[in-house]
């Protein structure tokens, strides 16, 4: 048969000697010609070092160091590369047991024999020091360098929070993190993560088939810096903290201190607290456990955040200066207390008061009878009608709702809405005497110290605040989120405040608050007593100073211990003039703060 | 016909002394690729080695069955091995086991089937049987047509699993359409649009599209040899070209330059057809359809590639082309693999002695990159030793198929050359670097028992048909 494409074999014939000749002209280019993959392929595999990068560093607002990095080793092992060492001599070094030291490597041995793992986490420097000069009796194991977080001082374990390692949930969330990494928990750690934790880099190098490091791949042209956190400058005085925390020991409670005219955070304290220290490194797991254990003082609880309080009678300025804007009373107004009003008890003073004298010697009649026409007012239709608008007010001032700082975790609070006393009582059902309590902070009201910080603060502005933050800035450009530079302005005259303002300085000066009046500093405040119906009362105080250009706004409160008169307001104004002056000169109040002890009693926090 | 010769003496001792050969190195490499120390006997059946030993003699005993079986029952059973070898593809989309997000294995116990190595020779033999009792000519399309549907069936059927590897091998077979006369510009422009596709995505489409004007003014002038022809034809181009685009800088400014030059030529074609249909100027109407047509393929290269491709596909393009060097992942396997390789230098580390492949790290060393443990462990000359027991192999078997008198047997041939140089190029290629990574073993090489098998079967074929060679079949 005849074929007419028979020559087209040596067409088929010449592709495959051609496609034959590529691929030999190929091989003899990386086998004979480029020698660098016998270079690379006697050294193998790519042993990626991870470079943490420091954290970034916190400081107060005076500029003095809150946070920094301590140097620490994880000690790794790589199991095929250890022959027979001295294991006793080992431990001892180290400071661990013989059993710990077995456990270990069968751990490691069961991860991989030839991959590096973590058989020692944070060794301290010390280990690390005396370490060294040994380790080359001890081939198999070396070093990775990590920081762990050193505190200048004991304290601000609140508000600066942790560091721990990551868990598969975190990884799975943010795919930057890798097992190893740190995140931060709680407190400015967390809230700032991203700016703090810097960026990760790594070194790649080349190791052979016995896991030794031969040197860099690539010549380290893939390698990539660490890049370390951002440092952060907080409000916080952290000398004014340290006092602060100083004072509160063996009591139960909370401090807000925020400066009115920028709304940063100058100090915040839950007591019980701890030593931050407790939780860096390795012991923190252990000491967590034991924190979270203690459910008598609860460390970990946040109450400065997490704790909603009924707010006493430091709520009389809020139904003061809505009672003033709504025009149901005005300045001359003038209520009887006949050692009360209906109901509502009243402790002893002059009578009949204007609001001025009402606010200072914390007159329950006053307000409860302000509270009154508030709500019965007839510019409204309904009770519920004059409730919503009074509610409007006091959502003004931050309470109800979070206030949007950056802290982690804060509680809204509790400030009722219509529809829930139409459904405890049926609509239409209640009236203001069933809410009477509410004009002097009790009943259903929930407020958290912070809240009551900002609001002191917004009083003493006169009538705006800035959101409390606790950080002043974020990096080297000095940047903060501007929804903290954003003014909040209540809808309330000017004038209305100046009238409140008197009487917080008459409660000072001469009324409840008379005990604690301070040479040479105008301090505006008010008591509160806030009734608590687990155990004794807690005992509650704001203040602002001066009284003209305020620089701090306060408020304390301190949980079972009574009037407010008797420990909240002692505290504020020995911390006021700590942070105005520098120096205390009631040395007496000081000292009988210090070792006022309230652990004894009992109690719980509303949550 | 009576059956009168003698299979011994028939059958090409040559290529039965190769193919062992290669099976026989491929079993010592596999041995090195994964050797384990605490199984150093190479007969342990727990390890690939020992077990490859048996996928050998399982082998040899088909080879035996394949060759003792009467040459003319390949002929007659051809479409049905066909017709099942499709419906196993086909249930194996269904059935099979999902193995790397393919599903191109069988599983029944302990024993796993893949369809698509069997299915090889039974396209070839089905390719053979129908180019043979056809004895057509094709250089006609209603001759092409089904004979690119008996190769194009198995070739989709394995994108479904999807194995990219094998289909790329089905699609070779198209050399033996070639070869028994189909057109040559039906191949050109197949290794054309190869070229193009990855020229279009190494540069832009406006240089690409430039160029390929240039191309076509060039080819117009090789067709016609028209001096004043091709100044006006790209005269009038150019003005074209230069209006719109004077429109569109100034007035549109939407189109944007690629456009222009589409239009404008479209615009210029309305005037060249004047031209075209008076003078009958077939060779300028081919050039300038095959212009259209090649912008029109860049264009839609760009957009396939970005839109129809998997992600992991376009990775390996990429890394192939130098867009991406990805170390850790995807990049993994050519780098270490290139590394093994390289690192073998001249005459290669030694036996056992390959560091990459002995500490594992180039990944899949036993099956697809058991070339790594070659080029390491022989270097240079063992590569080329093997290289060339292949090249030898199939320049053999070409010429075994020139000399076959059946048109069935010749084109089974031809099928069994393309089958295995296609694995053979893509293999030893993707494992040095030249081709992206494709999932394709190397033949006689490779651990496992259904590609040996598959290869075997597909050899021992033709070698039973060469026995018979001087028979007319039908």
């Amino acid at each position: 048969m005849k074929d007419s494409f028979i020559n087209r074999k040596y067409v088929i014939m010449a592709l495959v000697v051609f496609a034959t000749l590529g691929l030999l002209v190929r091989l003899f280019i990386i086998q004979v010609v480029k020698n660098t993959y016998r270079i690379s392929a006697d050294n193998n595999v790519l042993r990626y070092i991870p470079q943490y990068p420091a954290r970034g560093l916190i400081y107060d607002r005076n500029g003095k160091l809150i946070v920094f990095n301590q140097a620490a080793y994880d000690l790794m092992v790589v199991p095929s590369q250890v022959t027979k060492i001295d294991t006793l001599g080992f431990c001892d070094f180290l400071g661990i047991s013989a059993d710990l030291f077995r456990k270990q490597m069968k751990l490691a041995i069961n991860y991989s024999r030839r991959a590096p793992s973590v058989f020692l986490k944070q060794v301290s420097n010390e280990t690390y020091a005396r370490f060294q000069e040994k380790m080359f009796m001890y081939p198999g194991f070396y070093v990775q360098p990590r920081t762990l977080r050193k505190y200048s001082k004991p304290v601000a374990a609140h508000i600066l929070g942790y560091v721990s390692e990551v868990d598969d949930g975190v990884i799975k969330k943010n795919p930057y993190y890798k097992p190893g990494d740190y995140i931060g928990k709680s407190g400015i750690e967390e809230s700032y993560e991203k700016d703090l934790r810097g960026r990760r880099g790594v070194k790649i190098f080349l190791v052979d088939v016995f896991s030794r490091i031969k040197g860099s791949y690539a010549g380290g042209k893939l390698d990539t810096l660490a890049v370390q956190g951002s440092d952060i400058v907080s409000g916080i005085d952290l000398d004014l903290q340290d006092y602060g925390e100083l004072l509160m020991k063996n009591k139960r409670g909370s401090v807000v201190a925020i400066e009115p005219q920028t709304g940063e955070v100058l100090t915040l304290i839950s007591a019980p607290d701890y030593d931050p220290a407790l939780l860096v490194g390795r012991v923190r797991s252990e000491n967590f456990a034991k924190l979270q254990g203690d459910s008598v003082l609860q460390p970990l609880f946040n109450r400065a955040l997490m704790a909603s309080y009924p707010p006493g009678s430091t709520f009389k300025p809020i139904n003061g200066l809505i009672g003033l804007q709504e025009g149901v009373i005005n300045a001359q107004t003038l209520f009887e207390c006949h050692r009360g009003y209906l109901f509502v008890a009243c402790h002893a003073h002059p009578s009949p008061l204007s609001i001025v004298g009402a606010i200072g010697n914390s007159c329950n009649a006053y307000f409860c009878q302000t509270y009154r026409r508030v709500l019965e007012n007839p510019a409204y239709n309904t009770v519920a009608d004059a409730y919503d608008k009074w509610r409007k007010y006091v959502n003004e001032f931050g309470f109800g709702n979070k206030l949007g700082t950056d802290f982690v975790n804060e509680l809204a609070g509790f400030i009722p809405s219509t529809e829930y006393f139409d459904k405890y009582y049926g609509k239409n059902r209640w009236k203001a005497l069933t809410v009477i309590s509410m004009a002097i902070g009790q009943g259903e009201v929930g407020t958290t110290p912070l809240q009551m910080a900002n609001y002191t603060a917004a009083i003493a502005n006169r009538g705006y605040f800035y959101t409390p933050h606790v950080v002043k800035s974020v990096g080297p450009d000095h940047l903060i989120d501007n929804r903290f530079t954003t003014k909040h302005q209540i809808d309330i005259d000017t004038a209305n405040f100046e009238k409140i303002v008197l009487g917080m300085e008459q409660a000072v000066n001469s009324g409840t608050a008379a005990g604690v009046k301070l040479k040479d500093i105008i301090m505006c405040g008010k008591t509160g007593t806030a009734q608590n119906p687990h155990g004794a009362n807690h005992s509650v105080f704001i203040a602002f100073a001066p009284k003209d250009n305020p620089k701090i706004a306060i408020a304390v409160y301190v949980e079972n211990a009574g009037f407010g008169a008797t420990y909240a307001a002692p505290i504020a104004s020995l911390m006021i003039e700590k942070y105005l002056k520098g120096a205390i000169t009631n040395k007496v109040l000081e000292k009988r703060i210090l070792e006022l002890n309230l652990q004894g009693t009992n109690s719980e926090a509303e949550r | 016909m009576k059956r009168s010769v003698n299979i011994w003496n028939g059958i090409d001792k040559t290529s039965i002394v190769l193919f062992l050969l290669l099976v026989l190195m491929g079993w010592i490499n596999i041995y090195a690729a994964v050797f384990n120390e605490e199984h150093s006997g190479i007969l342990d059946f727990s390890q690939r080695y020992g077990k490859q030993f048996l996928w050998i003699i399982a082998s040899l005993i088909l080879a035996v069955f394949i060759v003792i079986i009467d040459n003319r029952f390949y002929f007659f059973f051809a479409w049905f091995i066909y017709g099942a070898s499709m419906l196993l593809l086909l249930l194996v989309v269904i059935f099979g086991k999902e193995i790397n997000g393919a599903k191109s294995w069988f599983e029944f116990g302990a024993i796993s089937l893949q369809p698509s190595e069997l299915a090889k020779f039974a396209t070839a033999l089905a390719l053979a049987a129908y180019l043979n009792t056809k004895r057509q000519d094709l250089t006609k399309l209603a001759v092409i047509f089904p004979a690119a549907a008996i190769i194009l069936c198995p070739a989709m059927l394995t994108m479904l699993q999807p194995d990219l590897g094998s289909a790329i091998v089905y699609v070779s077979l198209f050399i033996v359409l070639f070869r028994e006369g189909m057109s040559p510009y039906i191949f050109v422009s197949g290794l054309l649009a190869i070229v193009l596709f990855f020229l279009t995505l190494l540069t832009n489409n406006l240089y690409l599209t430039i160029a390929l004007i240039v191309i076509a003014v060039i080819l117009l002038w090789f067709a016609t040899h028209k001096w004043k022809l091709v100044l006006f034809g790209s005269g009038i181009f150019l003005l074209v070209a230069g209006m719109l685009y004077m429109l569109d800088h100034y007035l549109i400014k939407s189109i944007g330059n690629e456009l222009v030059i589409f239009i404008s030529l479209i615009l210029s074609g309305v005037i060249y057809a004047f031209y075209v249909f008076n003078k009958r100027a077939v060779s300028v109407l081919v050039i300038y359809l095959f212009l259209i047509g090649s912008i029109m393929y860049v264009n839609s290269v760009n957009y396939a590639f970005d839109h129809l491709l998997k992600a992991h596909q376009k990775e390996r393009v990429d890394i192939l082309l130098g867009f991406k060097s990805d170390l850790h992942g995807t990049g993994y396997n050519v780098n270490q693999s290139i590394i093994s390789i390289g690192s073998g230098g001249f005459s290669g580390k030694g036996f056992l002695q390959g560091t990459q492949t002995k500490f594992k790290f180039v990944p899949k060393q036993s099956s697809d990159f058991i070339f790594c443990t070659v080029g390491e462990e022989w270097g240079f000359l063992g590569s080329g030793v093997i290289i060339g027991i292949y090249l030898f192999l199939l320049l053999r078997l070409i010429k075994l198929a020139e000399r076959q008198r059946s048109d069935f047997s010749r084109i089974y041939g031809y099928c069994v050359v393309s089958i295995l140089f296609t694995h053979i190029f893509l293999n030893i290629g993707m494992a040095i670097g030249l081709v992206p990574v494709i999932g394709i073993p190397l033949p006689f090489l490779s651990y496992g028992g259904s590609s040996l098998w598959g290869f075997t079967i597909l050899l021992f074929i033709f070698l039973r048909l060469d026995a018979s060679r001087t028979e007319y079949l039908v």
